[in-house]
């Protein structure tokens, strides 16, 4: 049976369009992959900006002979209502440490309590009619302020919404991730070299290849599973410390500084080693002087990457007992921390709505050092990389 | 004196007979040099020769024995360990600085000793795989004592209840009521990588055809970035959008659709691990069908195929175990996906088909069981390990049988760079 000229022209005009239809369609695709994205940081900047911002109250302290033994008598009754309850209970030992004080009294600026601050903000709060007037009272006047929340990145964790900080998870982080990089940088950076420089070709060389590519793909969750059992229970590291919360990162990072290690070595080019041997080098020469130095910016990128993957980490170290209630900054590898992850799971617990922005805002900081930390790493890449 | 102190004396003494003999061993091989006899290697590397015969083996018998002890409990006390390690290393010190003779290879000595640092600090990959497959088998044989391995597979009901009596040894008063049967949990975990799946692998799989096919390469080299983005993202972060903003959003919408859901619904974390796993899918997916081979896009063109024709019936097909490899390592990264259902989904183990109910997974099992204070001897804090062990052979089968499906594709078109 012919076709007309038509038929096939309307045929083909039908086969475009559908082809046309995929186009849209993938292109749909990319760009609701890239709505998430948006969607996502904008609500994550929506709800955790706020947490920057904490409400300030100037009160009257009256240090009288009540108040060394109750810090709330040295407010005025309606005021201390509002006040955090941090600041009241720090007035007895204020008192104590510095007896002077005693029969002063001052006006300062001290931190309201939640509920304040999340009615200026603009949230459900828990505040009666009363103190609602109050408050507006005085914000006409002044005495009610949101201000720069310094407090968020000077304390650590509180029961207390409004006094409750990142400083000790903070310093947590750092601690756990420099026992993770001091255990799986250096282990990596030889397991590396011994496959791509040293190895024979055999059984035992494949069976440690396979091995990494596996860990690589093993759920986080059993790395906590093996931390437990093994460094805790069998070997007696202590419980909810950077040391065990580090090691157990560190077997987690390892495949990925290996892999990006390999890669590094791989692509030195061979007329490297080949003039190293030539001039009389031993291997273990030519790599240390020729090929790890070249290697070197490849190899930092990827354990860069790999450090950013475990900042992020939060599942094994909820097996390993780092989610605790640290309120002070930790001074030892051997003492229970937090870490920030650990920190945001923990505020993301809390009943009280004021801790929701706390949670936020902790988000914001972690992200903003991971953001920093991998685009370190790309521009360590842009600025090192050379094409052989 | 306690350990930390003596572990600390050990390695300053350590230190010390390492500087002594790096000293003394560049310093005989110098005068020997200096007295006009020809030698196989430089001084410093005589030198670093006596540093290895010295710290080597005294770590190396450090290391053993504190190992013999952890391992067979033998009691070796600690300061003799240690004092006998610095007896070995003095000995290395004088074997290694005596070995100071121009006719010695001291170059290729410490090139064999560099050798077996590395291969050491291979086998600590191995050990790994070793330590978590050990850790888990053991842990959860001392669970399936306790309760049949068959209940734990087919059973329905998942019901820990007053299991840790037993393991406080009070075991009539309510222990015989603890019920672990898996089901419902992996009910659960299922539930939601499927609806993970449902978003991701769609979402996912054309991003990639638009990167690799149509986009113009600016807005590839942007794209693709910012899709890593997505995977970068702590699951933490994730797990608290999942349970803040896009839950009630879910219930909301459901709601509107005249459905009960529930605030842990399990739809929320699915869809919001989906969103985590877009970049894995697509960043795979695009590299395979960027390296199937362009004679055949341009035989299918020369034959009158529309583009779109060509995608659908000649790169997708060619690009399929590729395609299908991604999906599996992401289908075994959603399986063991800890966060994002901590903190989304349910705590009750439920056996439903309704994604709206509230259900739990594998994941938030084990976390629930080694969180709280329950004694490590308890069957329920030892059901982690049980599930650990189901959750590693499921997610280690999946990971083999991927990197299978890729290597078929490798050899078929002689890929080499994926």
């Amino acid at each position: 049976m012919s076709q007309t000229f038509d038929e096939i022209s309307s045929q083909l005009r039908k086969r475009h369009r559908r082809s046309a239809r995929l186009k849209w369609i993938s292109m749909g695709a990319l760009g609701l992959a890239g709505l998430f994205l948006l969607w996502f940081f904008s609500d994550m900047l929506g709800k955790g900006l706020p947490a920057f911002q904490q409400a300030q109250i100037q009160v009257e302290v009256d240090y009288n002979e009540d108040a060394s033994r109750m810090g709330r008598a040295a407010l005025d009754p309606d005021l201390s209502r509002l006040v955090s309850r941090t600041f009241e209970r720090m007035i007895p030992v204020q008192i104590r440490e510095n007896p002077e004080l005693l029969g002063t009294s001052e006006t300062r600026w001290v931190l309201a309590n939640a509920q304040v601050d999340q009615y200026l903000k603009g949230h459900r709060h828990k505040l009666n009619e009363q103190q609602v007037v109050l408050v507006d009272e005085l914000l006409a006047e002044g005495r009610v302020e949101l201000k720069f929340n310094t407090n968020f990145f000077t304390t650590g964790d509180s029961k207390m919404a409004e006094a409750s900080g990142i400083l000790s998870a903070a310093v947590g982080t750092v601690m756990t991730m420099l026992v993770t990089l001091a255990i799986a940088f250096p282990i990596g950076v030889m397991t590396a070299v011994y496959l791509e420089e040293f190895a024979p070709d055999n059984r035992f060389t494949q069976l440690i290849e396979i091995n990494i590519n596996n860990l690589a793909a093993i759920p986080s969750i059993l790395f906590g599973l093996l931390g437990l059992a093994i460094f805790i229970n069998f070997f007696g590291v202590p419980r909810s410390t950077p040391l065990v919360g580090g090691m157990t990162l560190a077997l987690m990072t390892l495949p990925v500084i290996i892999i990006a290690t390999r890669t590094a070595l791989r692509s030195v080019p061979d007329s490297i080693r080949h003039a190293a041997f030539g001039v009389g080098c031993s291997r273990w020469q030519v790599v240390r002087d020729h090929v790890l130095p070249l290697a070197m910016p490849g190899i930092m990128t990827g354990s860069i990457i790999g450090l950013a993957q475990a900042m992020g980490e939060t599942a094994p170290l909820i097996i390993v007992g780092m989610v605790a209630f640290i309120p002070d900054v930790g001074a030892s590898f051997t003492e229970a921390a937090t870490v920030l992850p650990a920190q945001i799971f923990t505020w993301a617990g809390e009943p009280e709505k004021a801790f929701v922005e706390k949670t936020a805002g902790g988000i914001l900081v972690l992200l903003t050092i991971l953001i920093f930390l991998n685009a370190t790493a790309v521009i360590l890449r842009k600025k090192f990389e050379r094409r052989w | 004196m306690q350990t930390n102190q003596l572990l600390a004396m050990f390695s300053g003494v350590l230190l010390l007979l390492g500087l002594i003999a790096f000293f003394l061993g560049r310093a005989k091989a110098a005068r020997v040099r200096a007295s006009g006899t020809a030698m196989y290697a430089q001084p410093d590397q005589y030198a670093w020769f006596a540093v290895l015969a010295t710290a080597g083996p005294a770590i190396t018998v450090g290391a053993i024995g504190a190992f013999l002890m952890l391992l067979l409990g033998a009691e070796i006390p600690t300061l003799y360990l240690l004092a006998g390690s610095l007896v070995i290393a003095a000995i290395g010190l004088l074997v290694g600085v005596s070995q100071v003779k121009p006719d010695f290879h001291a170059r290729q000595a410490i090139e064999r000793g560099i050798r077996w640092v590395l291969v050491g600090a291979a086998m600590i990959s191995i050990f790994t795989t070793f330590g978590i497959l050990f850790s888990i088998i053991f842990e959860a044989l001392r669970f399936f004592k306790m309760h049949s391995f068959w209940d734990f597979i087919t059973g329905t009901v998942w019901n820990p209840g007053a299991s840790f009596l037993a393991a406080a040894g009070r075991a009539e008063e309510g222990a015989t009521g603890a019920q672990f049967g898996s089901v419902p949990l992996f009910a659960g975990t299922f539930m939601i990588t499927a609806i993970a799946m449902l978003v991701a692998i769609p979402v996912g799989l054309l991003s990639a055809i638009y990167m690799a096919e149509f986009a113009p390469s600016r807005v590839r080299t942007l794209a693709k970035p910012t899709l890593e983005v997505l995977a970068g993202i702590p699951t933490v972060v994730y797990g608290f959008f999942a349970a803040i903003t896009v839950a009630p959003l879910i219930v909301d919408l459901a709601g509107f659709l005249g459905i009960d859901a529930a605030y842990n619904n399990a739809v929320a974390p699915g869809v919001v691990m989906g969103i985590m796993i877009i970049p894995f899918i697509s960043s795979l997916s695009d590299d395979v069908i960027n390296s199937v081979p362009d004679s055949m896009r341009q035989g299918s063109l020369a034959l009158g195929m529309t583009k779109g024709e060509t995608i659908r019936d000649v790169v997708i097909p060619a690009a399929l175990p590729g395609i299908i490899s991604a999906s599996l390592l992401a289908v075994s990264r959603a399986l063991g996906e800890t966060m994002i259902v901590v903190m989304a989904a349910g705590m009750r183990p439920n056996l439903t088909a309704n994604p709206f109910e509230d259900m739990t997974t594998v994941t938030v099992r084990i976390v629930a069981a080694l969180t709280g204070d329950l004694e490590f001897e308890s069957a329920e804090t030892l059901s982690a390990f049980a599930l650990g062990l189901v959750l590693f052979a499921v997610t280690l089968s999946l990971n083999l049988v991927s990197v299978l499906m890729i290597r078929r594709f490798r050899e078929k078109y002689r890929v080499n760079n994926l």
